[in-house]
């Protein structure tokens, strides 16, 4: 009864949030100077004719009026029409998000791996050079923001020794027909590692940059957490049973340290999936937030609103996963 | 333990030492910009234009590092862009600053409706992507110091929040405080005289690393090109101007890229050296 009412709760803030992001978006976008009606029709248009437009996407209407059709419509599914690229808002940004998506995914694998080796190196390390060249390296990592590691990428594997792609997401020449746009797992599925490897060589770079911030903060926790546990007496239990140094850090340590980098890394999944934005927009990679800085250049107020509620959307789901996953990890708190 | 304490001690002074002087470099680099660059930073020279940095065959004198595709110098942009990366992190960060610190001191201290309709807002922050909400607000704005900076600090203010919150509802319990209260101080005062100076290392530590990310929001909007006009040279301009003609002209993306990533490294690292310095536990 007391898991039920604390999910009903998280859902009730979960929706005042999103509706929160949707009236702040829907007012921002609405006083932004140059009318997207102007710029979109050639420049002989009479006054009649972006009236008649502007009727025609209803933005004739009051701000007030206007978000409560927009609502109405967003209940049945509807989230408007594209002003730049004329089709629906619901069908573009769907077809974008598998390959955000997808990039966000890889990127979290890499900064998982990266991270984990660097924490359990540094701890079957501890008190050695090397720990202290891998804390030197973190704190690096953790300052400085993924957009200069893509472009300090770019410089050193797009063009000093140009081994990877950085730009795009599959070889102009591959000529696939891909039911879906989950390219990565579609290739996978039908067999065709070819493009498979295609596509991580173009996802490689973005993702990289994206995951090298994230890998630094779960090294660093990991690494904290694993040295607390280190000290625990289960584990020197086990250690004068005469169990190694590596089983005693990956078999006994390691399950009671990874909690709290578990919770961390929900969170700083979504500041990851932020950051893809820019990152898309770095290597000319087709995704979500690419699309929505066009919609802002363009001035496509329907398409950024419907972006900007989707990335809210995937934020609040992955927090409420996380917070799940840990309820359900942590035995105080299933009880609780 | 001794011994941990005082080589953490010796490793936050390097550091310090460090990321300080490359501070001060760039702080003097944009006071002198007009007295000690090579060239005007918007002179335009089509007949140096792509000239390599000094090492290299082809280079002319007076172009230390290069010139872009324009025939303007590279390191007397470099000197005058430091001038638009200061003033944005230190008017956007300290603004952002007092407005994150102050909401989460009120409502980390005060609780009850305060904290509860800030928390609130801070939810719904949390769930906007960063960088898309400062393209909107760009957008909105328009393009221009001003709007940058106004930019950063209602994107930004959430940073210092969620941190200082915690820090003061952490403070508010303590003994210290109960006994302020006894002594019959009032809340605010309390809040004021009690908690806020037990909270400053940590907002002095985010502050230097917010001045970084301000400067680096800089840069990813003059790369979309939403920043100020091309009339003033920016690290950002110069950055997306590097990457279009790559191939080309590395010398163009490489020196304002190193400068940005040093400057972004040492304020961070600031912030963490004088953490360190100034933890209670540490000294």
């Amino acid at each position: 009864m007391a898991l039920f009412r604390t999910i009903l709760l998280r859902l009730l803030t979960t929706t005042i949030t999103l509706f929160g992001v949707a009236v702040i978006v829907f007012v921002v976008i609405r006083v932004v100077p140059g009318n997207p009606i102007a710029m979109m029709l050639p420049p002989g248009a009479t006054d009649a004719d972006i009236a008649r437009l502007q009727a025609l996407y209803g933005l004739d209407k009051s701000i007030p009026q206007q978000f409560v059709i927009w609502l109405t419509g967003v209940m049945h599914g509807d989230f408007g029409t594209s002003i730049s690229l004329r089709q629906p808002v619901l069908d573009l940004v769907l077809g974008r998000l598998p390959a955000t998506l997808e990039l966000s995914i890889f990127a979290l694998v890499i900064a998982v791996v990266i991270g984990g080796f660097m924490a359990l190196t540094g701890t079957r390390l501890r008190g050695t050079r090397v720990e202290a060249g891998i804390d030197v390296a973190n704190g690096m990592a953790l300052s400085v923001p993924d957009f200069l590691w893509g472009l300090i990428l770019i410089l050193l594997f797009g063009v000093l020794v140009p081994i990877f792609h950085i730009s795009g997401r599959i070889s102009p020449s591959i000529d696939f027909p891909f039911m879906t746009n989950f390219y990565v797992f579609e290739s996978v599925a039908r067999g065709r590692f070819d493009i498979w490897a295609d596509l991580l060589a173009h996802m490689f770079m973005p993702a990289l940059a994206l995951a090298i911030p994230l890998a630094a903060i779960i090294g660093q926790l990991l690494k904290q957490s694993l040295k607390e546990t280190m000290h625990l007496d289960y584990v020197t239990l086990s250690r004068t049973k005469g169990y190694g140094e590596n089983h005693v850090i990956v078999k006994e340590a390691l399950p009671n340290a990874v909690l709290p980098t578990l919770t961390l890394i929900g969170v700083q999944f979504t500041f990851l999936i932020g950051g893809t934005v820019i990152i898309e927009r770095l290597f000319s990679y087709e995704g979500l937030g690419n699309m929505a800085i066009d919609a802002v250049v363009n001035r496509d107020l329907p398409l950024i609103q419907g972006i900007v509620i989707l990335f809210a959307l995937i934020f609040t789901v992955v927090n409420l996963v996380v917070d799940m996953t840990y309820a359900a990890l942590n035995p105080r708190l299933r009880h609780a | 333990m001794l011994d941990g304490r005082s080589a953490i001690k010796r490793r936050a002074g390097l550091r310090l030492w460090l990321s300080g002087g490359w501070l001060l470099l760039i702080v003097l680099a944009a006071i002198l910009a007009p007295w000690i660059s090579p060239q005007d930073p918007l002179a335009q020279d089509l007949f140096a234009a792509r000239t390599p940095p000094f090492w290299e065959a082809g280079s002319e004198p007076g172009f230390w590092l290069g010139a872009d595709s324009l025939g303007r110098d590279v390191l007397t942009r470099i000197l005058y862009g430091a001038r638009i990366a200061l003033i944005v992190a230190f008017v956007a960060g300290t603004l952002t600053c007092a407005v994150g610190a102050a909401l989460g001191l009120i409502a980390g201290y005060f609780r009850g409706w305060a904290d509860r309709i800030v928390s609130r807002l801070v939810d719904i922050w949390m769930a906007f992507p960063p960088v898309l909400f400062a393209i909107l607000l760009i957008a909105v704005l328009g393009t221009g110091l001003t709007s940058i900076i106004i930019a950063i600090v209602v994107i930004d203010w959430t940073r210092f929040c969620r941190v200082v919150r915690a820090e003061a509802m952490n403070q508010g319990q303590m003994d210290y405080v109960a006994s302020a209260q006894v002594a019959g101080m009032s809340r605010l005062r309390t809040m004021w005289a009690e908690i806020l100076p037990n909270v400053l290392p940590t907002i002095v530590a985010l502050l230097s690393l917010e001045m970084g990310i301000a400067v680096i929001v800089e840069a990813i909007l003059s790369f979309v090109n939403l920043s100020i006009s091309t009339d003033s040279p920016t690290w950002g301009g110069m950055i997306a101007e590097g990457r279009t003609s790559i191939h080309q002209a590395w010398w163009v993306l490489v020196f304002p890229l190193l400068t940005l990533f040093l400057t972004v490294l040492s304020f961070s690292q600031f912030g963490e050296g004088l953490k360190d310095r100034f933890d209670p536990v540490l000294r």
